[in-house]
Protein backbone atom coordinates (compact mmCIF):
# COMPACT_ATOMS: atom_id res chain seq x y z
CA UNK A 1 0.00 0.00 0.00
CA UNK A 2 1.23 3.51 -0.80
CA UNK A 3 2.10 5.75 2.06
CA UNK A 4 0.72 9.25 2.11
CA UNK A 5 2.92 12.17 2.98
CA UNK A 6 1.27 15.24 4.49
CA UNK A 7 1.36 17.13 1.20
CA UNK A 8 -0.30 14.29 -0.71
CA UNK A 9 -3.50 14.09 1.30
CA UNK A 10 -6.70 14.22 -0.73
CA UNK A 11 -9.73 16.32 0.13
CA UNK A 12 -11.58 13.48 1.87
CA UNK A 13 -8.61 12.72 4.09
CA UNK A 14 -8.28 16.40 4.91
CA UNK A 15 -12.00 16.58 5.75
CA UNK A 16 -11.61 13.75 8.23
CA UNK A 17 -8.63 15.43 9.88
CA UNK A 18 -10.56 18.70 9.93
CA UNK A 19 -13.40 16.96 11.73
CA UNK A 20 -10.99 15.69 14.38
CA UNK A 21 -9.84 19.29 14.65
CA UNK A 22 -13.43 20.47 15.16
CA UNK A 23 -14.13 17.94 17.90
CA UNK A 24 -10.78 18.66 19.52
CA UNK A 25 -11.44 22.41 19.42
CA UNK A 26 -14.83 21.84 21.06
CA UNK A 27 -13.17 19.82 23.81
CA UNK A 28 -10.52 22.52 24.18
CA UNK A 29 -13.11 25.31 24.50
CA UNK A 30 -14.93 23.29 27.17
CA UNK A 31 -11.68 22.72 29.06
CA UNK A 32 -10.83 26.41 28.83
CA UNK A 33 -14.29 27.44 30.02
CA UNK A 34 -14.02 25.22 33.10
CA UNK A 35 -10.51 26.51 33.85
CA UNK A 36 -11.67 30.10 33.65
CA UNK A 37 -15.12 29.40 35.18
CA UNK A 38 -16.54 31.49 32.39
CA UNK A 39 -18.26 31.09 29.06
CA UNK A 40 -15.90 30.60 26.13
CA UNK A 41 -17.15 30.58 22.55
CA UNK A 42 -15.20 29.41 19.57
CA UNK A 43 -15.11 30.04 15.87
CA UNK A 44 -14.88 27.09 13.46
CA UNK A 45 -11.23 26.05 13.50
CA UNK A 46 -9.27 26.22 10.28
CA UNK A 47 -7.03 23.33 9.31
CA UNK A 48 -4.32 23.95 6.78
CA UNK A 49 -1.32 22.22 5.30
CA UNK A 50 1.51 24.69 5.06
CA UNK A 51 5.16 24.91 4.12
CA UNK A 52 7.38 25.49 7.12
CA UNK A 53 8.06 29.14 6.28
CA UNK A 54 4.33 29.68 5.79
CA UNK A 55 3.72 28.23 9.25
CA UNK A 56 5.84 30.99 10.75
CA UNK A 57 4.04 33.59 8.63
CA UNK A 58 0.66 32.23 9.72
CA UNK A 59 1.54 32.65 13.39
CA UNK A 60 2.26 36.33 12.93
CA UNK A 61 5.67 36.36 11.26
CA UNK A 62 9.12 35.33 12.51
CA UNK A 63 9.51 38.04 15.14
CA UNK A 64 6.01 37.82 16.62
CA UNK A 65 6.38 37.24 20.38
CA UNK A 66 4.63 33.99 21.27
CA UNK A 67 4.57 31.22 23.81
CA UNK A 68 5.09 27.71 22.45
CA UNK A 69 4.24 24.58 24.39
CA UNK A 70 5.83 21.47 23.01
CA UNK A 71 4.66 17.92 23.60
CA UNK A 72 5.96 14.69 22.18
CA UNK A 73 3.47 11.98 21.18
CA UNK A 74 4.25 8.33 21.70
CA UNK A 75 2.37 5.04 21.91
CA UNK A 76 0.56 4.07 18.68
CA UNK A 77 1.23 7.52 17.24
CA UNK A 78 4.62 9.22 17.36
CA UNK A 79 5.47 12.76 16.54
CA UNK A 80 5.49 16.27 17.92
CA UNK A 81 2.74 18.63 18.82
CA UNK A 82 3.15 22.33 19.48
CA UNK A 83 0.63 24.73 20.91
CA UNK A 84 1.33 28.36 20.06
CA UNK A 85 -0.34 31.16 22.00
CA UNK A 86 -0.22 34.75 20.81
CA UNK A 87 0.25 37.60 23.31
CA UNK A 88 -3.46 38.45 23.67
CA UNK A 89 -4.18 34.82 24.53
CA UNK A 90 -1.53 34.35 27.22
CA UNK A 91 -2.26 37.85 28.55
CA UNK A 92 -5.93 36.92 28.99
CA UNK A 93 -5.12 33.59 30.69
CA UNK A 94 -2.76 35.18 33.18
CA UNK A 95 -5.13 38.06 33.86
CA UNK A 96 -8.10 35.70 34.41
CA UNK A 97 -6.32 33.11 36.53
CA UNK A 98 -3.57 35.00 38.35
CA UNK A 99 -5.15 38.45 38.24
CA UNK A 100 -1.98 40.01 36.89
CA UNK A 101 -1.46 42.24 33.87
CA UNK A 102 0.91 40.74 31.40
CA UNK A 103 1.15 42.05 27.91
CA UNK A 104 4.56 41.02 26.69
CA UNK A 105 7.05 38.19 26.96
CA UNK A 106 9.43 40.05 29.26
CA UNK A 107 6.81 40.24 32.02
CA UNK A 108 6.33 36.46 32.16
CA UNK A 109 7.80 34.91 35.31
CA UNK A 110 8.32 31.26 36.32
CA UNK A 111 4.85 31.00 37.81
CA UNK A 112 3.22 32.35 34.64
CA UNK A 113 5.18 29.96 32.44
CA UNK A 114 4.29 27.04 34.63
CA UNK A 115 0.60 27.97 34.38
CA UNK A 116 0.78 28.34 30.59
CA UNK A 117 2.58 25.04 30.30
CA UNK A 118 -0.20 23.30 32.17
CA UNK A 119 -2.88 24.98 30.06
CA UNK A 120 -1.07 23.96 26.88
CA UNK A 121 -1.01 20.45 28.22
CA UNK A 122 -4.77 20.48 28.87
CA UNK A 123 -5.63 21.99 25.48
CA UNK A 124 -3.34 19.64 23.57
CA UNK A 125 -4.90 16.78 25.53
CA UNK A 126 -8.33 17.90 24.33
CA UNK A 127 -7.26 17.41 20.70
CA UNK A 128 -5.44 14.18 21.34
CA UNK A 129 -8.44 12.72 23.13
CA UNK A 130 -10.60 13.48 20.11
CA UNK A 131 -8.10 11.74 17.90
CA UNK A 132 -7.68 8.77 20.24
CA UNK A 133 -11.43 8.29 20.55
CA UNK A 134 -12.10 8.43 16.81
CA UNK A 135 -9.22 6.18 15.85
CA UNK A 136 -9.18 3.80 18.81
CA UNK A 137 -5.44 4.37 19.01
CA UNK A 138 -3.48 4.87 22.21
CA UNK A 139 -1.65 8.18 22.21
CA UNK A 140 0.56 9.16 25.12
CA UNK A 141 1.97 12.61 25.57
CA UNK A 142 5.19 13.67 27.22
CA UNK A 143 5.30 16.28 29.98
CA UNK A 144 5.01 19.70 28.32
CA UNK A 145 7.97 21.93 27.65
CA UNK A 146 7.70 25.67 27.11
CA UNK A 147 9.53 28.52 25.41
CA UNK A 148 8.55 32.18 25.22
CA UNK A 149 10.30 33.89 22.33
CA UNK A 150 10.06 34.97 18.70
CA UNK A 151 7.78 32.71 16.62
CA UNK A 152 10.55 31.82 14.18
CA UNK A 153 12.89 30.71 16.94
CA UNK A 154 10.18 28.64 18.62
CA UNK A 155 9.38 26.94 15.32
CA UNK A 156 13.00 26.00 14.68
CA UNK A 157 12.81 22.74 16.61
CA UNK A 158 9.68 21.39 14.90
CA UNK A 159 11.06 22.77 11.62
CA UNK A 160 14.22 20.76 12.06
CA UNK A 161 12.15 17.69 12.91
CA UNK A 162 9.82 18.27 9.93
CA UNK A 163 12.87 18.92 7.84
CA UNK A 164 13.75 15.28 8.25
CA UNK A 165 10.34 13.96 7.14
CA UNK A 166 9.03 16.56 4.68
CA UNK A 167 8.61 20.27 4.40
CA UNK A 168 4.95 20.62 5.28
CA UNK A 169 3.03 20.77 8.51
CA UNK A 170 -0.53 20.33 9.64
CA UNK A 171 -1.75 23.41 11.45
CA UNK A 172 -5.05 24.11 13.17
CA UNK A 173 -5.85 27.72 13.87
CA UNK A 174 -8.45 28.13 16.55
CA UNK A 175 -10.17 31.27 17.71
CA UNK A 176 -11.73 31.40 21.14
CA UNK A 177 -14.05 34.24 21.98
CA UNK A 178 -14.10 35.50 25.52
CA UNK A 179 -14.90 39.18 25.26
CA UNK A 180 -12.43 39.50 22.41
CA UNK A 181 -11.07 37.05 19.89
CA UNK A 182 -7.96 35.24 20.99
CA UNK A 183 -6.06 32.94 18.73
CA UNK A 184 -4.11 29.77 19.29
CA UNK A 185 -2.40 27.55 16.78
CA UNK A 186 -1.88 23.84 17.08
CA UNK A 187 0.88 22.44 14.93
CA UNK A 188 1.05 18.71 14.47
CA UNK A 189 3.94 16.71 13.12
CA UNK A 190 2.99 13.07 13.07
CA UNK A 191 5.64 10.73 11.76
CA UNK A 192 4.84 9.35 8.33
CA UNK A 193 3.84 5.90 9.61
CA UNK A 194 1.67 7.40 12.33
CA UNK A 195 -0.15 9.68 9.87
CA UNK A 196 -0.89 6.68 7.69
CA UNK A 197 -2.08 4.62 10.65
CA UNK A 198 -4.47 7.41 11.65
CA UNK A 199 -5.90 7.64 8.12
CA UNK A 200 -6.28 3.89 7.97
CA UNK A 201 -8.15 3.77 11.26
CA UNK A 202 -10.45 6.54 10.07
CA UNK A 203 -11.27 4.53 6.97
CA UNK A 204 -9.87 6.97 4.41
CA UNK A 205 -6.96 4.96 3.15
CA UNK B 1 21.31 32.40 1.30
CA UNK B 2 22.05 35.88 0.01
CA UNK B 3 25.12 37.73 -1.19
CA UNK B 4 25.38 41.52 -1.35
CA UNK B 5 27.90 44.32 -1.64
CA UNK B 6 27.89 48.10 -1.17
CA UNK B 7 25.98 49.39 1.83
CA UNK B 8 23.28 46.74 1.78
CA UNK B 9 22.00 45.07 4.93
CA UNK B 10 21.24 41.36 5.19
CA UNK B 11 18.83 40.15 7.85
CA UNK B 12 17.84 36.71 8.98
CA UNK B 13 14.98 36.70 11.49
CA UNK B 14 14.44 34.71 14.63
CA UNK B 15 17.17 32.10 14.58
CA UNK B 16 16.36 29.43 17.14
CA UNK B 17 18.33 26.21 16.80
CA UNK B 18 19.21 27.33 13.26
CA UNK B 19 22.60 28.96 12.72
CA UNK B 20 23.22 32.13 10.72
CA UNK B 21 26.71 32.50 9.23
CA UNK B 22 27.81 35.86 7.89
CA UNK B 23 30.95 35.67 5.75
CA UNK B 24 32.61 38.93 4.77
CA UNK B 25 35.45 39.99 2.49
CA UNK B 26 36.05 43.53 3.64
CA UNK B 27 38.45 44.40 0.81
CA UNK B 28 36.07 43.38 -1.97
CA UNK B 29 33.12 44.57 0.13
CA UNK B 30 31.23 41.34 -0.47
CA UNK B 31 29.07 39.77 2.20
CA UNK B 32 27.14 36.50 2.27
CA UNK B 33 24.60 35.30 4.83
CA UNK B 34 23.58 31.68 5.22
CA UNK B 35 20.79 30.31 7.44
CA UNK B 36 21.01 26.58 8.03
CA UNK B 37 18.41 24.38 9.65
CA UNK B 38 20.24 21.10 10.11
CA UNK B 39 23.86 19.99 10.41
CA UNK B 40 24.02 17.31 7.75
CA UNK B 41 22.55 16.57 4.33
CA UNK B 42 22.28 12.88 5.06
CA UNK B 43 19.58 13.56 7.71
CA UNK B 44 17.19 14.22 4.80
CA UNK B 45 17.95 11.84 1.98
CA UNK B 46 16.46 13.17 -1.24
CA UNK B 47 16.32 16.78 -0.13
CA UNK B 48 18.06 18.82 -2.82
CA UNK B 49 18.10 22.16 -1.00
CA UNK B 50 21.83 22.54 -0.29
CA UNK B 51 21.28 25.81 1.63
CA UNK B 52 19.43 24.00 4.41
CA UNK B 53 22.40 22.00 5.70
CA UNK B 54 25.65 23.18 7.29
CA UNK B 55 27.77 20.60 5.47
CA UNK B 56 26.64 21.78 2.03
CA UNK B 57 25.50 25.41 2.46
CA UNK B 58 28.75 27.10 3.46
CA UNK B 59 31.01 25.74 0.74
CA UNK B 60 28.31 26.65 -1.81
CA UNK B 61 28.02 30.18 -0.48
CA UNK B 62 31.79 30.65 -0.46
CA UNK B 63 32.12 29.51 -4.06
CA UNK B 64 29.32 31.89 -5.11
CA UNK B 65 31.00 34.74 -3.23
CA UNK B 66 34.21 33.95 -5.12
CA UNK B 67 32.29 34.25 -8.39
CA UNK B 68 31.41 37.82 -7.33
CA UNK B 69 35.07 38.61 -6.78
CA UNK B 70 35.59 37.75 -3.12
CA UNK B 71 38.70 35.89 -2.05
CA UNK B 72 38.79 33.14 0.58
CA UNK B 73 42.00 34.30 2.25
CA UNK B 74 40.36 37.68 2.98
CA UNK B 75 37.13 36.20 4.33
CA UNK B 76 36.14 36.04 7.96
CA UNK B 77 32.96 34.81 9.59
CA UNK B 78 30.51 35.76 12.31
CA UNK B 79 27.99 33.21 13.54
CA UNK B 80 24.82 33.37 15.63
CA UNK B 81 21.98 31.10 16.72
CA UNK B 82 22.21 27.43 17.65
CA UNK B 83 20.05 27.91 20.72
CA UNK B 84 18.49 25.11 22.74
CA UNK B 85 14.92 26.42 22.72
CA UNK B 86 13.21 23.66 24.69
CA UNK B 87 14.93 22.42 27.83
CA UNK B 88 13.69 18.84 27.63
CA UNK B 89 14.52 18.25 24.00
CA UNK B 90 17.13 15.52 23.81
CA UNK B 91 18.09 16.06 20.20
CA UNK B 92 20.55 18.88 20.50
CA UNK B 93 20.07 20.32 17.03
CA UNK B 94 21.34 23.79 17.95
CA UNK B 95 24.57 22.46 19.38
CA UNK B 96 25.11 20.09 16.45
CA UNK B 97 24.46 22.91 13.99
CA UNK B 98 27.07 25.12 15.68
CA UNK B 99 29.63 22.30 15.72
CA UNK B 100 29.13 21.55 12.04
CA UNK B 101 29.27 25.23 11.03
CA UNK B 102 32.52 25.65 12.96
CA UNK B 103 34.08 22.56 11.45
CA UNK B 104 33.01 23.59 7.92
CA UNK B 105 34.48 27.08 8.37
CA UNK B 106 37.66 25.50 9.67
CA UNK B 107 37.81 23.16 6.68
CA UNK B 108 37.28 26.09 4.31
CA UNK B 109 40.03 28.07 6.07
CA UNK B 110 37.77 30.90 7.23
CA UNK B 111 38.39 32.38 10.66
CA UNK B 112 35.49 33.04 13.04
CA UNK B 113 35.92 36.56 14.44
CA UNK B 114 32.60 36.91 16.24
CA UNK B 115 29.94 34.63 17.62
CA UNK B 116 26.81 34.69 19.73
CA UNK B 117 25.59 31.11 19.93
CA UNK B 118 23.90 28.61 22.25
CA UNK B 119 21.78 29.39 25.31
CA UNK B 120 18.00 29.25 25.06
CA UNK B 121 16.74 32.30 23.22
CA UNK B 122 16.01 33.38 19.66
CA UNK B 123 18.16 35.85 17.75
CA UNK B 124 17.67 38.10 14.74
CA UNK B 125 20.90 38.75 12.86
CA UNK B 126 21.42 42.02 10.98
CA UNK B 127 24.57 42.18 8.87
CA UNK B 128 25.95 45.41 7.36
CA UNK B 129 27.91 44.97 4.15
CA UNK B 130 29.37 48.49 4.38
CA UNK B 131 31.59 47.70 7.37
CA UNK B 132 31.01 44.03 8.32
CA UNK B 133 29.12 44.88 11.50
CA UNK B 134 26.66 42.23 12.72
CA UNK B 135 23.91 43.17 15.17
CA UNK B 136 22.12 40.56 17.26
CA UNK B 137 18.59 41.38 18.40
CA UNK B 138 16.61 39.37 20.94
CA UNK B 139 13.30 39.69 22.76
CA UNK B 140 14.48 40.50 26.27
CA UNK B 141 18.09 41.53 25.89
CA UNK B 142 19.80 44.64 24.58
CA UNK B 143 21.30 44.64 21.09
CA UNK B 144 24.74 43.08 20.83
CA UNK B 145 27.27 43.89 18.09
CA UNK B 146 29.64 41.11 17.13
Amino acid sequence: MDKYNIEELNSMQLDVLREIGNIGAGNAATALASLLSDKVDMAVPVLRILEMDEVTASIGGPENPVVGILLAMSGDVSGLMMFVLEDKFFGMLIKSILGKDCDDLSSLDEMDLSLLKEIGNILAGAYLNAMAQLTGLTIKISPPDIAADMAGAIMSLPAAMFGMVGDKALIIREEFIKGERITSHLIMVPELDSLNLILKRLGVM
Amino acid sequence: MKIVSGDNILITYALGSCVGTCIYDGVAGIMGLSHILLPEKNLCPGDTNVYKFADSALSKMVSEMKAYGASVHRMNAKIAGGAHMFASSTIKIGERNVQMVKSELNRLGIRIIGSDVGNNYGRTMECHAADGRVLIKTVNRSIVTI
